[in-house]
């Protein structure tokens, strides 16, 4: 049977968890059709990113360096994905379902006429895999009825490879022709933050409407955030209000997180924002009107003010460290 | 300038959506339906396109049964000039993918506009895949479009995980509509009367001379985990103390 070949995501230097998660999730897949996993990195200098990426768990890391890779483009990035399948003899290619792996995937499918699965949380035995529809009110099993395969993982839903030995490593050569009509880069406004990732946080502290202001995020949540060494989420109505930037935004269209706890401030749990924190070991939910759908998915409720509980809770949470 | 916008016949995202007692689907009855969300966006995009330039025309296309025509009559009465009604029997998104290429091929749009996600199925696919069949450039998950060169390129900002990332390039191009990209309007009575009028064309996909078969498969669906009941707690100290030691996360 063929390999499972992974997206390799990183910027900066370093690697995403999320490509780690992708990694532990091939294994799975792998282990029902007998494959290696091989994690493809691309880009134009990669320097100390492969070795970073040697820890992951895959049995190989295979390396393509070209000057046309210097952004991640769907379309350009296909062309390379493509050629590496089949280089290494892959018959699945496994992306984490980031923005990334939501962009380029598709696209990969479709340029391999290969059926494709979104979103995965589960690989069953069988190979058949579970996806979420609806918002997460329906999990389908679903079976990909062609030779090559395209797959995007939910990165909640998957672990890391523990304790791996370091991958060998190999650098191919691929001569890519990019497209006259290829998409450029002109630049990337990125979120700057002291705070851990949002995606990848034990904690996070999110708030909604009930905050009322930009402002009041920054002098009521954050002071709470920043206490508990939580990342700060967000619900579409704060981020569209203009409250707080776009990627801090949780959901069926924004981003699924599974802290070990996750307090929802002034956050009503409309089924869109649900469907992006459910699976939170722990759920708090802070909201002064009692039947706000939030508390229907919360372990600990408290119906209050959030103007006068969050800074309460602030404090006497400083005061236990 | 011509302008291709897809409408998906998805159920109200206000809706409580459950699993069917067979397991094969879901509960349809008192399900109210709609343009898909991302859909009333991209449609939005291209009549403020037209607005701006004083001379495009916007078609609209779905690929479904017959009862899509409501959700394209809804893009008519916001202000499309026709529509393309496709009919295919539970298409999966490489089958609607084909389905649009063939409809692009016809029509020869100078720019496709779709939403990026789908709220009932999520695959999040359609655009992308299609941007491939066609060769084309594509941006998704926009939330800011800005045409230039006399319509010969287009700028778009994107949202994604770090941040907005912003690209270049030259038309046809496909892209995708995020939430963020503007707030559609509601159709006015004038409109909704001038709709009826307009034309709608209908296609079988049998006709097209593609394969529909799908590539995917649904073995069976199933609801999602209950989570175990909550409680609530009358004080900042009773929650800390719940924390603390039933839940010991801090
Ligand atoms: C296609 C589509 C996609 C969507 N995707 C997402 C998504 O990805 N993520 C997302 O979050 N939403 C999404 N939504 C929007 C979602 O439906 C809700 O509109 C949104 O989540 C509401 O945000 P909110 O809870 O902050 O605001 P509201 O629903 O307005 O709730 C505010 C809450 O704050 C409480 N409150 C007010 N003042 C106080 C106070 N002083 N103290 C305590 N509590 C207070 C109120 O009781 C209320 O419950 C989507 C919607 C659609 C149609
Ligand atoms: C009436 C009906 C019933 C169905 N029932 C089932 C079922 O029981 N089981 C099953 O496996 N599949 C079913 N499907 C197929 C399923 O809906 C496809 O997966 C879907 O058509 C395309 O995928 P998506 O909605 O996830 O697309 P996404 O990739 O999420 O959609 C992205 C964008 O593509 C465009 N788009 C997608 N689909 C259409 C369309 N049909 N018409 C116009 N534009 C579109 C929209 O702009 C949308 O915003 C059904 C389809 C229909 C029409």
């Amino acid at each position: 049977m063929g390999n499972v070949l992974i997206y390799g995501e990183h910027a900066g230097g370093s690697i995403p968890k999320a490509t780690a998660v992708a990694v532990g999730a091939a294994q799975q897949i792998a282990a029902a059709s007998g494959g290696d996993t091989i994690l493809a990195l691309l880009g134009n200098d990669l320097g100390g990113v492969k070795d970073a990426a040697a820890q992951l768990g895959a049995t190989k890391v295979v390396c393509v360096e070209s000057a046309d890779l210097e952004h991640e483009t769907a379309d350009t990035r296909t062309l390379a994905m493509k050629a590496v399948a089949e280089a290494t003899g892959s018959d699945t290619v496994v992306f984490a379902a980031t923005t990334a792996g939501k962009d380029i995937a598709p696209r990969l499918a479709a340029s391999a006429e290969a059926a494709i699965a979104s979103d995965v949380t589960a690989v069953n035995d069988d190979g058949t895999l579970v996806r979420p529809m609806y918002a997460g009110n329906v999990f389908a099993t679903v079976k990909l009825e062609s030779d090559f395969k395209v797959v995007s993982v939910r990165t909640t839903a998957f672990e890391p490879v523990e304790g791996a030995a370091a991958s060998a490593s190999e650098d191919l050569s691929l001569s890519i022709e990019k497209p006259a009509n290829a998409v450029e880069f002109v630049k990337l406004d990125a979120t700057v933050s002291d705070r851990p990732v949002l995606t990848e946080a034990e904690r996070v502290v999110a708030g909604g409407r009930g905050l009322k202001s930009g402002d009041n995020f920054t002098t009521v949540l954050e002071p709470l955030v920043d206490a508990l060494g939580a990342a700060m989420g967000a619900s579409r109505a704060a981020v569209d209000a203009g409250y707080v930037p776009n990627d801090l935004q949780v959901g069926q269209t924004g981003k699924v997180i599974a802290p070990t706890l996750y307090i929802g401030v002034g956050i009503s749990g409309a089924i869109q924002h649900l469907a992006g924190m459910k699976d939170s070991k722990v759920i708090v939910a802070i909201n002064k009107d009692a039947e706000a759908p939030i508390f229907s998915v919360a372990d600990f409720g408290l119906v209050a003010d959030l103007f006068e509980a969050v800074p309460e809770l602030t404090e006497k949470v400083k005061s236990l460290a | 300038m011509k302008i291709l916008v897809t409408a998906k016949r998805v159920p109200d995202p206000e809706t409580t959506i459950k699993v069917n007692a067979d397991g094969t689907g879901i509960e349809e009855a008192g399900i109210k339906w709609v343009v898909n969300p991302f859909d009333e966006i991209a449609i939005e995009e291209a009549l403020r396109i037209k607005e701006a330039q004083g001379e495009a025309e916007v078609v609209i296309v779905s690929v479904g049964s017959a009862d899509c025509q409501e959700q394209l009559r809804t893009g008519l009465a916001m202000g499309a000039d026709r529509a393309i009604l496709v009919s295919a029997d539970n298409p999966d998104p490489t089958a609607v993918s084909r389905i649009l290429e063939k409809i692009v091929e016809q029509e020869s749009p100078d720019l496709v506009i779709m939403g990026k996600q789908a709220i009932d199925d999520d695959s999040n696919e359609v655009g992308q895949m299609l941007a491939q069949r066609l060769g084309w450039p594509q941006a998704t998950f926009i939330s800011e479009l800005e045409l230039a060169g006399g319509g010969g390129s287009a700028t778009c900002v994107r949202e994604i995980d770090g941040g907005l990332e912003t690209l270049s390039f030259p038309l046809p191009a496909v892209i995708t509509a995020d939430l963020r990209l503007n707030e559609p309007r509601y159709a006015s009575l004038p409109g909704i009367m001038k709709a009826r009028k307009k034309p709608m064309e209908e296609i079988d996909a049998s006709s097209l001379g593609i394969e529909l078969g799908r590539s995917v498969t649904i073995v069976s669906v199933q609801p999602p985990p209950e989570r175990a009941a909550g409680r609530v707690v009358e004080s900042v100290d009773e929650l800390i103390a719940a924390l603390q030691g039933e839940a010991k996360v801090l």
